[in-house]
């Protein structure tokens, strides 16, 4: 997994799946190499939560009568 | 006319007392103590709440409040002791709109009767806490506080809903405490009115507003203090209701600490203010960096040790194997071929000559096995002459087997006549 793919995950979506990587590699039983392609993944997704943290800026919009999203008044 | 007796007219038509009757009159003290008596083993009187304006007020030197409460036809006097007075929440005046709670008795000195206060409170804001409490328990009889509605709020919210009014402090505060603890979050902002009789429709309609999304997490219901009054409309019983109707959860900051209004009791979380609803729901930014830093350096330290433990096992296998090579067995191999050789060649030096002795011994035994040798003895081969195969048991030819039998000179063919086994 590249690190372009990652950029649609939101911060939560890349940390459970961080959560979850660590976790399987923690139940060992995998081979070497999906040990060090998991390692890799994990990795990267580390490096994108952090990165989702760091650029992070509170966005704020207002909801329509109609329930679509507008820019606050 | 009936008259009791020893009561009857003069000439003048007033009621006369018969001086000859015997007369037992109470005194004044006794008939107001009996007045009194009534006064005080009626549950009524001794328990009652009544509601008048304050007239006359007047804070005695002892600390004690004197006053009268009134409405357009009667007055009624009322007493509050100083001890009671000091739990008062307010200063009463000339005017006051009071309820008042109490015993009604007789001041015997005066032959009044009078209120003896023990709790007073703004007539508005006692309605008030009677509709809050009435409607509380209204609602919670039919279950719409209960426990197990609460529904559990999401570690990570993503949009984050807050119905509130736009320019309140409790709107800032909101957005300040996000930045700081959440900022991946979006604030999407449902706007009402949260204060005054136009409040509650509004705040209704704000949260099906963002009801219609399904990309809303949690929703904030959020306002500032203020007066029990202005936060009415948190109590209004279409706002529970539409709190406890949400499908998004809900978590309520209305006013300060202190304050509790009916949306607290139908919301999933209930927060002291807006800023600590806003904590409540976000995880806080620097508490996720270190576990995520956390979880990178479990990631190092997990392959490093998956690493090690499979570098371990090939060490482990590659020693395994070193002792099954072939190229071990071939350098044994070889060096066994060499001893060999320079023992062979040894022997063989020492034993040419030996050899060739047996070679002639050799010879001589070859000569003595020659079958013509045999059979120049005295020896025969027998041969079945059906098959040809070579006789060399009694069990080979029963009775009447047709025998070829070669001798040194020639061949004979013979009959099995009998068969005997044993030598």
């Amino acid at each position: 997994m590249s690190e372009q793919d990652l950029s649609h995950l939101t911060f939560e979506e890349a940390y459970a799946q961080l959560e979850a990587i660590v976790a399987r590699l923690e139940s060992g039983e995998l081979t070497l190499d999906e040990s060090v392609m998991l390692y890799e993944q994990g990795q990267a997704l580390a490096r994108h939560c952090s990165d989702l943290l760091d650029k992070a800026e509170l966005r704020v919009r207002q909801i329509t009568d109609d329930g679509t999203l507008a820019p606050l008044e | 006319m009936a008259l009791p007796a020893g009561i009857g007219y003069n000439e003048r038509g007033s009621v006369t007392l018969a001086a000859s009757m015997d007369i037992h009159p109470f005194t004044i003290s006794q008939l107001t103590g009996y007045i009194r008596d009534l006064f005080d083993q009626d549950e009524l009187l001794q328990d009652v709440w009544v509601q008048g304006e304050i007239s006359n007020f007047t804070r005695a030197s002892s600390g004690h409040l004197y006053f009268t409460l009134k409405d357009e036809h009667s007055e009624l006097r009322c007493v509050m002791w100083r001890h009671t007075a000091a739990w008062l929440s307010f200063e009463p005046q000339h005017g006051d709109a009071v309820l008042a709670h109490g015993a009604v008795t007789v001041y015997e000195p005066r032959g009044q009767y009078q209120l003896i206060c023990d709790a007073l409170q703004v007539a508005g804001a006692g309605d008030l806490n009677r509709q809050f409490e009435l409607l509380k328990a209204r609602l919670e009889a039919e279950g719409l506080f209960d426990p197990a509605r609460k529904r559990p709020l999401p570690a990570f919210p993503h949009r984050i809903g807050i119905v509130t009014s736009p320019t309140t402090a409790a709107f800032q505060d909101v957005q300040n405490v996000l930045r700081r603890r959440y900022p991946l979050a979006e604030l999407i902002l449902s706007p009402t009115l949260v204060q005054g009789k136009e409040a509650p429709p509004q705040i209704v309609a704000a949260l099906q507003r963002l009801n219609q999304r399904d990309d809303i997490d949690v929703i904030l219901l959020v306002r500032g203090g203020g007066s029990l009054e202005d936060l009415w409309c948190f109590n209004d019983e279409t706002v529970v209701r539409a709190v406890a109707a949400s499908r998004i959860p809900v978590v309520t900051g209305v006013g300060h600490e202190i304050d509790f209004t009916l949306v607290d009791f139908a919301a999933d979380r209930r927060a002291p203010t807006p800023s600590a609803a806003a904590e409540l729901i976000t995880p806080d930014v620097l508490a996720l960096r270190s576990a995520t830093r956390d979880l990178a350096a479990r990631l190092d330290r997990l392959l490093t040790a998956h690493l090690q433990e499979q570098r371990a096992a090939v060490r482990g296998q590659m020693r395994l194997l070193e002792r099954m090579s072939p190229l071990v067995r071939i350098r044994n191999d070889r060096q066994r071929v060499d001893d060999l050789l320079a023992r062979a060649a040894l022997r063989i030096q020492h034993s040419l000559h030996r050899r060739r002795d047996r070679l002639t011994a050799q010879t001589r035994a070859l000569e003595n096995a020659n079958p013509q040798t045999l059979l120049r003895r005295g020896y025969a081969l027998l041969t079945r002459t059906d098959d040809g195969v070579r006789v060399t048991s009694a069990h080979q030819a029963p009775e009447n087997t047709s025998l070829e039998i070669a001798l040194h000179d020639g061949r004979l063919t013979a009959t099995v006549r009998r068969r005997q086994f044993g030598a």
